[in-house]
């Protein structure tokens, strides 16, 4: 695939984007007087820029390149990661935590767990948010730096270096304010720059009916695609709920409802949203309760849209595929350095032994570490012996028969923007990639500056000196995000065990939330002890369990396998449920044995059975959180029965 | 402190009329990939109006009294 020239328009968006983004933090600059100022927005921020804000730090360029993928690759049923997997906990948080997280004063999450619990949860759970933001960011970047230098030709280091300077520059200056702000600008820019590629994508093959035809076909033979292997219903690409009665193999994602219901809807979603402080930080910028309690049902209206803009490009992409389009194909696997040296050799050697085109497929193959299509790798043989060195890898590059799904969304954009369109787009995946990593880098830096350092390194220093100290960990955040990328690049296997530690780390944390606001017994021991049996339990069943395909090792397995799973996300669901489970009954159970430490009135405001009830009385009966997030549910329940 | 409608009305109009200027200048072949729509024009017409709403928006508020606006515990006394 030839990368695509930019012309000067193009260059001209993206610069001023980067002008405005970074204009904005120094415009903030001098807003900045104290670390509240620095770290929370002085709390004074209205609830629709922290609404949009909520959600664009929620937007990284890895939920946008990663839902375009699941898009081709499970179809519409990826929106369960919207309807079932966002919204519920999403108003669940506005309507019932967010008077805890906002009344409580508390400047971080995991100083929430000190003022409920004890210093000792507060540790354990800051320490792996902060090394978990700076990996997730990390990965994040790395992503996005290969996916320009493979699919536009741009050079890695400068990309992610660039990128990463802007995010620096604006964070230092502005704080979590000119972080909040420029999200909002993100905001509308990833919405108006992806929404003409996905029109022109639905003008192209012939409406959203016409779409849907075409995915009952690739239903039946998704592995015509090299999409997932077997025959599935033909409503498997179209609907979102049908496939998933059928059971775990009637759908691609080979997911039950239980699992997909309790394990993503509950335990996933609820962690996720409800306790990220990625997430939250932005609603306890607000400037009052209402604000803060406001911010993520704003969010959740658009995040309710947004399978629209990210989803239906993956599904774009198969219907192209599937109709030939102008010889559309899914993006290809690229292959890098190593590949090609070992792979040009095993043309000449094919070549020269003159095997069959199977044989010579085969052998290839192996020696590219990728499949490859047969008819294609004959005629390269044929052809190989007048090629130069650049045509043979051209050839051997359209040979591949392995799909890189998250170059499906840039190939889309290549496919449809003419230069112009191509600039805005562009900039549009970049602000995605800029939102997610300057809310990384705010949520790190606030945690490490109140929960490690003020709590344990460094406490009793003035105002002036946290603000400093922000400012530094501002850019030592960043600097470890780009180790983190070089890392991912370099050790994929390596980052693959540390998204699995995280992955337990997470899964039962909800549980400790959950009981530590709602049921005032529940004492420091049993959420600490919990909450470590809870990541046990989850290493625990991912070392007793497979997912069907892969072999014993990082994968699971690896003391046995005590059950198969029909696919890796089943799995996942299903040891986010045991983890949570575990984590709850054990934190049960071990606070009804110890004693309470904190009494009654300490735990006012922080518990809700000890908290006076919210008036809402001020405000106009519709612009109460809990009718907003009725109305949220209902728009979500009419949805998944549109698609049903 | 800054009202962000300005810096978003400003560049989307910027954007936006960057955009129309290619789509009016440009010529009808380089729209085959849009499917023969001259999607510069159309797209920066859209973004256009988008800023000038939000530019618009901003500057109705600036020239509006001030109203107060009920605080929450911790938060910043002087905006």
């Amino acid at each position: 695939m030839q990368s695509i020239q930019l012309g000067g328009i193009d260059y001209s968006i993206l610069i001023i984007y980067s002008l405005f983004v970074l204009g904005i933090g120094f415009a903030l600059k001098r807003f900045m007087k104290s670390s509240e100022d620095f770290f929370l927005s002085g709390r004074s921020i209205p609830a629709w820029i922290t609404g949009l804000a909520f959600l664009s730090a929620n937007l990284g360029a890895l939920e946008l390149v990663g839902m375009a993928a699941s898009g081709a690759k499970y179809g519409i049923a990826t929106s369960h990661f919207y309807w079932v997997g966002a919204i519920p906990a999403m108003v669940f948080l506005a309507v019932f935590m967010m008077p805890f997280y906002y009344g409580s004063k508390a400047r971080s999450v995991p100083e929430y767990l000190k003022m409920r619990f004890d210093e000792r949860t507060r540790c354990l759970n800051s320490i792996t948010f902060a090394v978990m933001t700076l990996f997730a960011s990390g990965i994040s970047m790395n992503a996005l730096a290969k996916l320009l230098h493979q699919l536009l030709g741009w050079d890695y280091n400068l990309s992610l270096w660039i990128c990463s300077a802007v995010v620096l520059i604006y964070v230092f200056k502005g704080g979590l304010t000119s972080a909040i702000y420029t999200e909002v600008l993100q905001f509308f820019m990833i919405v108006l720059g992806f929404a003409p590629v996905v029109y022109l994508g639905l003008k192209d093959v012939g409406g959203w009916d016409a779409m849907t035809q075409s995915l009952s076909n690739v239903a039946q033979d998704p592995a015509r695609l090299g999409l997932a292997a077997g025959s599935y219903a033909p409503d498997a690409w179209s609907s979102a709920w049908k496939p998933l009665l059928g059971g775990p193999t009637a759908n691609p994602m080979g997911v039950d409802l239980f699992a997909m219901v309790f394990g993503l809807g509950f335990v996933l979603s609820f962690g996720y949203w409800c306790t990220n402080f990625l997430v939250v930080q932005r609603a306890m910028a607000a400037r009052n309760m209402s604000a803060a309690r406001r911010t993520p049902l704003i969010a959740a209206l658009p995040k309710m849209l947004f399978p629209a803009l990210v989803i239906v490009p993956g599904m774009i992409a198969v219907t192209l595929a599937s109709l030939g389009k102008d010889g559309y194909r899914l993006p290809p696997k690229m292959l890098v350095e190593s590949a090609y040296a070992k792979a040009v050799p095993a043309v000449k050697e094919a070549a020269s032994q003159k095997l069959d085109a199977e044989a010579a497929a085969k052998l290839i193959g192996e020696a590219a570490g990728a499949k490859m299509f047969t008819d294609r790798v004959a005629a390269l043989l044929e052809a190989a012996p007048t090629l130069d060195d650049k045509s043979l890898r051209n050839h051997l590059q359209n040979a591949v028969a392995d799909t890189d799904y998250d170059g499906v969304i840039l190939s889309l954009v290549k496919r449809y923007c003419p230069s112009g369109l191509l600039g805005l787009a562009l900039t549009a995946l970049l602000a995605s990639f800029m939102s997610g990593m300057a809310g990384n880098v705010t949520a790190f830096n606030t945690v490490w500056t109140y929960d490690l350092y003020q709590a344990y390194i460094c406490p009793n220093k003035s105002d002036q000196h946290y603000m400093w100290m922000g400012r530094v960990v501002t850019v030592a955040g960043v600097l470890l995000s780009i180790a983190c990328a070089y890392f991912a690049s370099n050790y994929s296997n390596a980052m693959d065990i540390v998204q699995l530690v995280f992955g337990f780390v997470n899964a039962p944390l909800f549980a400790t939330f959950l009981l530590g606001m709602f049921w005032a017994r529940t004492t420091s021991h049993g959420a600490f002890y919990g909450l470590l049996a809870g990541t046990m339990t989850s290493a625990l069943f991912h070392s007793l369990t497979l997912a069907a395909g892969n072999t014993p090792g990082l994968k699971g397995g690896y003391l046995g396998v005590a059950q198969t799973f029909p696919s890796e996300m089943a799995q996942n669901f299903w040891l986010a449920s045991f983890a949570f489970t575990a984590c709850f009954l054990l934190t049960l159970v071990i606070s009804l044995a110890t004693r309470r430490t904190k009494t009654n009135e300490e735990l006012k405001g922080l518990v809700y059975s000890l908290t006076p009830k919210l008036k809402d009385e001020e405000q106009a009966w519709y612009l109460k959180p809990t009718t907003i997030g009725w109305a949220l549910l209902a728009g979500c329940v009419v949805l998944n029965f549109l698609f049903w | 402190m800054l009202d962000i409608r300005w810096p978003i009305g400003l560049m989307f109009t910027l954007v936006g009329a960057l955009l129309i200027l290619t789509g009016a200048l440009s010529s009808p072949e380089s729209y085959q990939r849009s499917l023969g729509i001259n999607i510069n024009l159309w797209w920066g017409l859209v973004l256009l109006l988008f800023g000038g709403l939000m530019a618009l928006f901003a500057w109705r508020a600036k020239n509006r009294p001030e109203q107060p606006i009920a605080r929450g515990p911790g938060s910043r006394q002087n905006p």
